[in-house]
Order: C-alpha cells, then structure tokens, then sequence
C-alpha cells in the first residue's frame, strides 16, 4: 500500500520537475498520470497494492473537487454582477459541448465498426 | 458560560481539524441525500456540499484562507488521484487505441465547441472581455485553466470557480444530456463528459463505468493539453 503510494507521488514529484524545467503548458499531476501509464504499459499489469490505492483515491474523487469548489466565496459579488453570462455559459455551454462531443464519437465509432454497437449498453 | 464557548470557537476556529472534518461531514450529508433521493443527479454531492459549506462559511464569518487550511488537505490529493487515472486508462488501453481516430477528432471538435460556446453565449449575454477571457478555459482542470486564463488577461482566481461550476454542471446534467441525444456509446459518453466538465464529469464517468470512466480520464487529459496550446493561439489571433 506505502509503496504504491508512493510510486503514485514520485510520478506526480517527475511530472512537476519535468513540467517546470521543460516549461510545458500542462500541470505535473497530468503529466504524472502519462508516467505512471508508461510505467504500466513497460510493466504490462497493474499491481494488486497499485489497484487497492488506486481505487481509494478514485472512490472518492469528487470529494477533492469541495475545497477549490468552496472557492465560489471569494468571488461572490464578481458570480453576481456577471450572472448572465456566467450562468448561460457553464450551462448552455456545456450542454452544447457534451452534446456535440458525444454526438461525434459515437458517429465516429458507428462508422469504424459497426461490430462495435454490439459493446453499447 | 457564553464566554467559554467562544473561547472553545476561536480555538477550533483556528486549527485544521475543524474545517477538515466538516468538508468531510458536507459531503457525506450531499452523498446521503443523493442515495436517499433516488441518485437524482440534480443533488450532486459536490454541489451540496459547497453550498453547505459556503453558508457555514457566511454565517460563521470565517474567510476562505481560513478554511483552506483545514481543506488543503483534501485539495491536495487532487495531484495525486489525477496520476492515479492512469489505472482505468491503462486497463481499456485496447479500446483506446483501437479508437484513436475518433477520439482524436471528437477531442479536437469537442475542445473548439467548448471554447467557442463559453465565448459565444457569454458575449450574447453582455459579457465584457475580461468574463469572456475568464470562461474561455472553463471546460480544462482547474490547474491548465487557471494558468491558460492568467496567460490570455482573464482573472485565474474566477476562472478556478468557473471550472469547478462547469465540473458540476457537467455531472448533473450529462446523463439527461446524453439521453435526449440518445448518445449510448459508453466510448462517446466518456469522452464527452471529460472533455466538457474534466475532473467532475470523469468522477461521475467512473461511477458510469469502466469504459466510460477511461474515456473520460484519456478525454481530460489530452483536453487540458490542446486547450493550453490552442486557446492563447485563438486569442492572439482574435486581438
């Protein structure tokens, strides 16, 4: 469990250093993500300790959106004076993106097999 | 008497345990009337407890830098969760790569669709440069969009609540989203609940399952990266 935790934060640890030194426009956390994948991938297997830490910090990720979420105070009369806007946006805007995302994909995915409906739920 | 208890508030009001535990208690009280009332995704458990928590906060009197001290514990198991997403990806690798073309192309429509609606419904609704500049990243993690809207003259600190509002809006209306426009491909929901709502919406695509949840971690992540080069390269091109 501690040495899969642990391998899970010196991915993070690389992925900071890397990001920094190189300048890259994503956060270490992300880039973390694409080591730990390519360590698996060299691996071939996930291992049993790696999936139980895993599971444990996935479980429950929503959780860890509630501080910067709680961040809305800090900002309130900004949220208020631009309302419209803001509420229209993240609203309207984000119908619109999952709509048209999802719509795309599975067009795409309908055209490149259609074996694959066969997978749908 | 009277006297005591503040005494005892300033101390807990002071130390980390007090607004750690209670993010905690928020979200368990937002889970359990999410189960009690039939999973009804309009009763988020985020959503309820940031609500929870920003009225404790008001009518406690007690500012955020005081209330991060306790939650930064939390908050900073973001990093390392985020790594760990490798796991779901890495176990639907297969699907992955067989779908790359799609996924490169639904990413890339995606990615634009959520700029330019940000952008377009904002201006429409009276919004003035800077909210535009602001809500450009919102469909991005919060980490990427901060440092996106800091680069294009947004305000980073709204942005960061505009991101998390998208998060939740993403996980409580994805699925009647999805529905209406009968998107049944789990590949498809995935991607779209992680290139419109990033952390939140992948949260609630795991809970969707497997497929969904890898879609969508894979969906986040080349998100955040295509939005970081494109989104300055749009403006600067706009201005």
């Amino acid at each position: 469990m501690l040495e899969n935790l642990t391998i899970i934060l010196i991915c993070q640890l690389l992925g900071e250093v890397v990001t920094r030194v190189a300048r890259l426009p994503v956060p270490g956390p992300v880039l973390g993500m694409v080591i730990l994948f390519t360590g698996l991938m060299v691996r071939r297997g996930i291992p049993q300790e790696m999936e139980s830490v895993g599971g444990f910090l996935l479980r429950y990720l929503s959780l860890l959106f509630v501080p910067a979420g709680v961040g809305v105070i800090s900002n309130l009369d900004l949220l208020v004076k631009s309302a419209a806007p803001l509420a229209g946006a993240i609203i309207i805007g984000t119908m619109v993106t999952i709509a048209v995302t999802g719509l795309v994909m599975q067009y795409l995915n309908r055209r490149r097999s259609p074996i694959h409906k066969e997978r749908q739920s | 008497m009277n006297c005591d208890i503040r005494e005892l508030w300033v101390y807990l009001s002071a130390t980390p345990l007090l607004w750690l535990t209670l993010t905690l208690i928020a979200y368990q009280i937002g889970s359990w009337l999410f189960r009690r009332l039939d999973c009804s995704p309009l009763l988020n458990p985020v959503l309820t407890a940031v609500i929870l928590l920003v009225v404790l906060l008001k009518i406690s009197g007690t500012d955020y830098q005081t209330y991060f001290r306790g939650a930064q514990f939390i908050h900073f198991l973001l990093g390392p969760a985020t790594v760990a997403l490798a796991i779901p990806l890495y176990r639907e690798v297969h699907a992955v790569k067989a779908a790359f073309l799609p996924i490169m192309v639904a990413l890339f429509i995606g990615s634009l669709t959520g700029i330019a609606s940000a952008v377009g419904i904002g201006w429409l609704l009276g919004g003035d440069k800077v909210i535009l500049l602001t809500m450009a990243p919102k469909s991005v993690t919060t980490p990427i969009a901060m440092g996106i809207s800091e680069k294009i003259g947004g305000l980073p600190s709204l942005t960061a609540v505009v991101v998390v509002l998208t998060g939740i809006t993403g996980a409580v209306i994805g699925d009647f989203v999805l529905k209406r426009t009968r998107v049944k491909d789990e590949m498809a929901c995935g991607m779209a609940l992680g290139v419109a709502s990033h952390g939140v919406g992948t949260a609630h695509a795991i809970q969707r399952g497997r497929v969904a949840g890898a879609f969508s971690a894979l969906a986040m992540a080349l998100n955040g990266l295509l939005t970081a080069i494109i989104l300055p390269l749009i403006v600067a091109l706009f201005s």
